[in-house]
């Protein structure tokens, strides 16, 4: 235990030493603060019209929610750049065998790489929570859907990371993996897209699609079939990526 | 002495090309094995795989009694090892390395302070220690390597080519820092160099296309060692033949026309027989030296004692 929280330590720390996750932080913050101001501007538009409509659309509908979908096709953009470094960058330059020749697990170097990037990701989320939580200065908010917002924030984000680290393991490029990762992503994100022609829907895309989950939780019905979703992908790909690096010193 | 490396019958191949075959040997406490061989010979594969970077094809390594596949944790706390690319994370200083190497270790939180200071002091790295390392000389690079390797203190120390890129003022202070670690640690070091296995080992093995052919106690070889060469030029071409037909000739290769070295058995020296042959033929002697004694000597003795 105490391995992982030394190797997520230093991978944290690190990804702070270079410009990454300082240009990552202020670009999606940038992005998502134009974001919230107009969606803010819109609010204060339709907010008279609302008055008079009886279990009309509230500030958490028209602010919290595309506030937090358009972060979560960001984040589909960045995590694999965060992402493709994690373990193909320590094959290149050859420092695995620090780790490799340490009294350190496969499991602990897997989930301290994880967690270390997690951090960053985490930071990410709580920075863009500090957005709706200002409006709380000015008028009450609909706190069960900005929870639920982030909780699938959340989970997505839990789930993009260890995507990106499987791919990272498998890759001997930073660039090949971060491809693959965008590729997994976006793919799994766009799936749902064919379950808009009513004949060719298809169950089994449905359930695969990240989106699909994301908006079901986003919408405040938080049930255990999306959070499951999202464990049981997160997983996956954990025991993928710790089953990939056990395996390293058999390749080549 | 207890046995601190156990390696038998050490196989690996890399699709069909085999890097090493049936390699098996021990090391002791007290001990410096040097691994000699030239590029390519296995040496690489041998210390990676036992430092558990590498799966042998087949064959087994123990570690301090500790098998290393089975019981991997325990195996690598008595593990240091230096590959041929020293692994540093460019973008720490030299300390937050070290520091971060001994927490990898396991070294109790209280005695990492004490733990970084020492390893950096028997590497000299105490006045370079809040560089960044990306900014360092290959040399200190090599050196944080070697320091990387120390910090836990640990029964066996691995280094794979540790004077790489080495000044030869640091090259001295390696090895007898290595000497300095030999009292209470087993190591193993390869390298290519004879002078280097001379300087600092107390036993050798040669490994050659993948097999161990030899492995002796330096005192050993130094009198097994059987062949010694001269290096001859003359004023006219000689003949060779003549040459190669002496008693105690071993080889002769042609560096250029007027240019010859000749490989001769030191128990049979056939240095005055040559010289009398150039000068009764008329090819006029004008330099003789005796070479240094190098690993193709070696070579040549051991291929010849196979052959």
């Amino acid at each position: 235990m105490s391995m992982i929280l030394t190797i997520a330590t230093r991978e944290f720390k690190s990804l702070f030493l270079s410009p990454l996750a300082w240009t990552v932080l202020a670009v999606l913050q940038s992005i998502l603060a134009y974001i919230f101001l107009t969606q803010v501007e819109t609010f204060n538009l339709l907010q008279p019209k609302l008055a008079t409509i009886d279990g009309a659309l509230g500030l958490a509908d028209i602010v919290i929610t595309p506030l937090y979908s358009n972060a979560g096709i960001i984040l589909l953009l960045i995590t694999p750049l965060l992402t493709m470094r994690l373990i193909c960058e320590e094959r290149r330059h050859k420092t695995l065998s620090l780790l490799l020749s340490a009294p350190v697990s496969t499991i602990d170097i897997i989930l301290g790489k994880y967690l270390g990037l997690l951090g960053l990701l985490l930071l990410a989320v709580l920075m863009i929570t500090l957005m709706p939580l200002s409006l709380l200065s000015g008028g009450a908010l609909d706190n069960g859907k900005l929870i639920a917002n982030l909780l699938a924030l959340l989970l997505l984000v839990t789930a993009f990371t260890a995507t990106g680290l499987y791919m990272s393991t498998l890759a001997s490029h930073p660039a090949v993996a971060a491809m693959g990762t965008f590729g997994i992503l976006l793919l799994l994100w766009i799936l749902d897209w064919s379950a808009g022609l009513q004949e060719q829907r298809s169950e089994l895309f449905e359930y695969l699609s990240i989106l699909r989950h994301f908006q079901n939780i986003q919408s405040g019905l938080i049930s255990s079939v999306d959070i499951c979703y999202f464990l049981l992908f997160t997983a996956s790909f954990m025991v993928l990526s710790i089953h990939r690096l056990a395996n390293e010193h058999l390749q080549k | 002495m207890a046995i601190l490396i156990n390696a038998e019958h050490l196989s690996r191949y890399y699709g069909k090309h085999c890097a090493i075959k049936n390699v098996s040997f021990t090391l002791t406490q007290g001990e410096v094995l040097g691994f000699l061989g030239p590029n390519g010979a296995g040496k690489t594969t041998t210390m990676q795989i036992l430092s558990g970077n590498l799966a042998p094809s087949s064959g087994r390594v123990e570690i301090n009694g500790y098998n290393l596949q089975d019981q991997a944790k325990l195996a690598k706390r008595s593990l240091g090892y230096l590959p041929d690319t020293p692994p540093l994370y460019k973008d720490l200083s030299v300390q937050e390395f070290l520091c971060y190497c001994a927490q990898l270790h396991g070294i109790p939180k209280k005695a990492i302070a004490f733990a970084v200071i020492t390893a950096q002091e028997r590497c000299g790295l105490m006045n370079i220690s809040q560089r960044l390392i990306s900014n360092l000389s290959k040399g200190y690079q090599q050196r944080i390597g070697i320091a990387q390797a120390i910090i836990h203190n640990p029964d066996v120390i691995i280094l794979d080519e540790p004077t790489v890129g080495l000044d030869p003022l640091q090259i001295r202070e390696i090895r007898d820092l290595i000497r300095e670690l030999s009292h209470d640690h087993g190591i193993i070091l390869s390298t290519h160099t004879l002078s280097e296995v001379q300087a600092v080992c107390s036993h050798v093995q040669i490994i050659h296309q993948g097999q161990l052919i030899l492995k002796e106690s330096i005192v050993d070889l130094n009198q097994k060692m059987d062949t010694g060469s001269v290096l001859i030029s003359t004023r006219l071409k000689p003949d060779l033949t003549v040459l190669r037909a002496l008693a105690g000739v071993l080889s002769i290769e042609a560096i250029s026309d007027l240019q010859i070295k000749i490989a001769y058995h030191l128990t049979d020296n056939p240095t005055s027989r040559i010289i009398e042959t150039i000068i009764s033929s008329g090819w006029e002697l004008q330099e003789l030296t005796p070479l240094k004694k190098s690993m193709e000597d070696i070579f040549i003795t051991l291929t010849q004692a196979n052959d």
